[in-house]
C-alpha cells in the first residue's frame, strides 16, 4: 500500500491546472532579491505586493549590521534548546526588545509563529480546560488546539454574540482561553476585540490575542489591534512573529502574567527545538528597537494600503472587505479557473500577489490577496493597479480570440 | 437506537447542505455520501449547536462519519 496514494485527488488536482498553461501559483521562485519590493522572477523584475515586510524591514541596513556582527561573533547557530545551550547574548536581547516593545514583564521567543502558537495554545489549555476560537483561525492554531488535550469549541468568524453563546454553554468552574486574531490574514478585516475580549471576560476565560499582521502599524506603540482598542489591560497573552513586520524569521509570545516564565519549562515547541540562529535574534532586536520609531514608513503604509484599495475598487474589482482595515487588500474572484488565469496574466505583467483558495480562505472565497508595505511607493500603487487592469484586458481578449 | 425526535430534525437542518439531493437517513455518511468539505461541516456543526444549545467539542467530529452517529452525539450532549 502506497501511504502517498491518499493524495492523488490533489495530485491530479495541481496537475490539471498547470495542464492549463498557467505558471505554478505555489511554485514562485525569486531568483534575485532587488528590495522589499522587487524581485527577478521568471528573469522579470517584479513588484512585490504578496509578501509580509509590511515595514519594510528586510534591507534596513541598521538590522544587516546587527546580523552580519552576530553571525561573526556568535557563528551560524546555536546547535541546541533555549533551556540547554541555545541562549545566547542575542536571545536575551530580542526578548528585552520585545518587553520594551509591548511594555510587559516577559517575552519568550520561539524558533517560529507557527510554533509559538503551537507551544501556547497546546500547553495553556489542558485536560478538562476549554478553548474557544474563531472558525477563521489561522492554521498554527488549529494544530495547537491537536497537539494539546483541551476540548476545543469554534465561534462564527468575529460574532460576538455566538462567542458568548458557546461561552454560557461551558461548565462555570472550568479553565477556558478564548482565542482570537487582531488582523484576520485572509481577507485583511479586523477582528471587534473590545466587544470579543469583554465576552470572555464576562465568562471567566482567558485570552490570547495573535496579533501576527498588526504588529508595528496598529495602536499608538504599535503593538497591535488589542492596543488600538484599549485592551491591554484586559489581554492575557499576546502572540506575533519575527516573519512580517520584523523581517526575518521568529515567533514569540508577550505577557504580563507573573507565573508565565514557567512555559519555558513546561512548552515542548519551546524546548524541543533548537533556538533561532543568533543572527536572526540580533537583527530581530535591531527591527523591533527601529519599529519603536517608525512613524513615517506606518504613515506610508497605511497610504499605499488605502490607495490600493480605491484604486483597485474604482478600476471595478471586488474587494474582499468594503473599506481597507489593514495592510492586506484582498480582491474576491468567482472560482480557481478565473482566479489562477488571473494570477498568471499579473505575473506575467511583472506583479507578484498571493492566489488563496478554500480551504485555506474562509466561507469557499478564491482570493488574489495584496499585501502591502511601507517601502512601497504611491508610484509603486498606480502601476499595481494599471498592471491589474492590464491583466484583466489581457483575460477578456483571450477569451474573445 | 437514534433518538427519533434529533433525528428528524437533522434531516432538516442538513437539507440546505445536500447540494447533491442525496436522500437522507441514519447511516448516510457525510463524508463520502454528502461530500461535505471542512469549511460546510463548520456551517452545519454551528446550526446543530445552536438549534440544541450546545457545543460539539471539534474533537468529536473525526468519530461522527454519518448522521445517526451525529444524532447520537447530540442527544448525549443535550444530557
Ligand atoms: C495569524 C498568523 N499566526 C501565525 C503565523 C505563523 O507565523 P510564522 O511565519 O512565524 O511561522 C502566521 C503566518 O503565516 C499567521 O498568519
Amino acid at each position: 500500500m502506497d501511504l502517498l496514494s491518499k493524495f492523488d485527488a490533489v495530485i491530479a488536482e495541481h496537475s490539471g491546472l498547470l495542464a492549463s498553461g498557467v505558471r505554478d501559483p505555489f511554485g514562485v521562485v525569486m531568483t534575485q532579491v532587488l528590495s522589499p519590493t522587487r524581485a527577478i522572477i521568471n528573469g522579470r523584475e517584479t513588484i512585490l505586493v504578496g509578501t509580509y515586510n509590511y515595514m519594510g524591514m528586510t534591507f534596513d541596513s541598521d538590522v544587516i549590521s546587527a546580523g552580519e556582527q552576530a553571525l561573526r561573533a556568535f557563528g551560524a547557530g546555536s546547535t541546541g534548546s533555549r533551556v540547554l545551550n541555545g541562549t545566547f547574548a542575542p536571545h536575551i536581547a530580542v526578548e528585552q526588545a520585545l518587553m520594551d516593545f509591548y511594555g510587559t514583564a516577559s517575552a519568550i521567543v520561539f524558533s517560529t509563529g507557527y510554533q509559538a502558537n503551537l507551544g501556547m495554545v497546546s500547553t495553556l489549555a489542558g485536560k478538562g480546560d476549554y478553548i474557544v476560537l474563531d472558525a477563521d483561525s489561522h492554521a498554527s492554531i488549529y494544530d495547537g488546539c491537536k497537539l494539546g488535550n483541551a476540548e476545543v469549541v469554534r465561534f462564527r468568524h468575529n460574532n460576538v454574540d455566538d462567542l458568548d453563546k458557546r461561552l454560557g454553554r461551558l461548565p462555570k468552574e472550568a479553565g477556558k482561553l478564548v482565542i482570537l486574531e487582531g488582523v484576520y490574514s485572509m481577507l485583511g478585516d479586523v477582528a471587534p476585540l473590545k466587544e470579543l475580549v469583554a465576552v470572555a471576560k464576562s465568562h471567566g476565560a482567558m485570552t490570547m490575542v495573535d496579533e501576527a499582521h498588526a504588529m508595528g502599524f496598529f495602536g499608538a506603540n504599535g503593538r497591535g489591534v488589542y492596543e488600538e482598542q484599549g485592551l491591554e489591560a484586559d489581554v492575557d497573552f499576546v502572540v506575533g512573529t519575527f516573519s512580517k513586520s520584523v523581517g526575518t524569521v521568529g515567533g514569540f509570545a508577550v505577557s504580563n502574567h507573573p507565573k508565565f516564565e514557567i512555559l519555558r519549562l513546561v512548552c515542548n515547541p519551546y524546548r524541543f527545538t533548537a533556538s533561532l540562529p543568533p543572527a536572526v535574534a540580533a537583527t530581530a532586536e535591531a527591527s523591533i528597537r527601529k519599529l519603536m520609531r517608525a512613524q513615517a514608513k506606518r504613515d506610508n503604509l497605511w497610504a499605499v494600503s488605502r490607495k490600493l484599495h480605491g484604486g483597485l475598487q474604482a478600476a471595478g474589482f471586488q474587494m474582499a472587505t468594503e473599506t481597507p482595515e489593514s495592510a492586506i487588500i484582498a480582491v474576491l474572484l468567482p472560482d480557481q479557473l478565473s482566479t489562477v488565469a488571473m494570477w498568471h496574466q499579473l505575473i506575467e505583467h511583472g506583479i507578484y500577489c498571493n492566489m488563496s483558495r478554500p480551504p485555506a480562505t474562509p466561507a469557499g472565497v478564491f482570493l488574489l490577496r495584496c499585501s502591502l508595505s511601507a517601502a512601497h511607493t504611491t508610484e509603486d500603487v498606480d502601476i499595481i493597479v494599471a498592471r491589474f487592469v492590464q491583466a484583466r484586458d489581457a483575460l477578456a481578449a483571450m477569451k474573445a480570440a | 437506537m437514534t433518538p427519533e425526535t434529533e433525528l428528524a430534525r437533522l434531516i432538516e437542518l442538513i437539507g440546505p447542505f445536500n447540494k447533491k439531493g442525496v436522500a437522507i437517513s441514519e447511516s448516510t455518511r457525510f463524508a463520502d455520501d454528502l461530500e461535505l468539505d471542512s469549511l460546510t461541516v463548520m456551517d452545519l456543526v454551528a446550526n446543530i449547536e445552536d438549534e440544541w444549545d450546545i457545543n460539539i467539542p471539534l474533537n468529536l467530529l473525526p468519530d461522527l462519519e454519518n448522521v445517526g452517529q451525529l444524532a447520537d452525539a447530540v442527544a448525549k450532549l443535550k444530557g
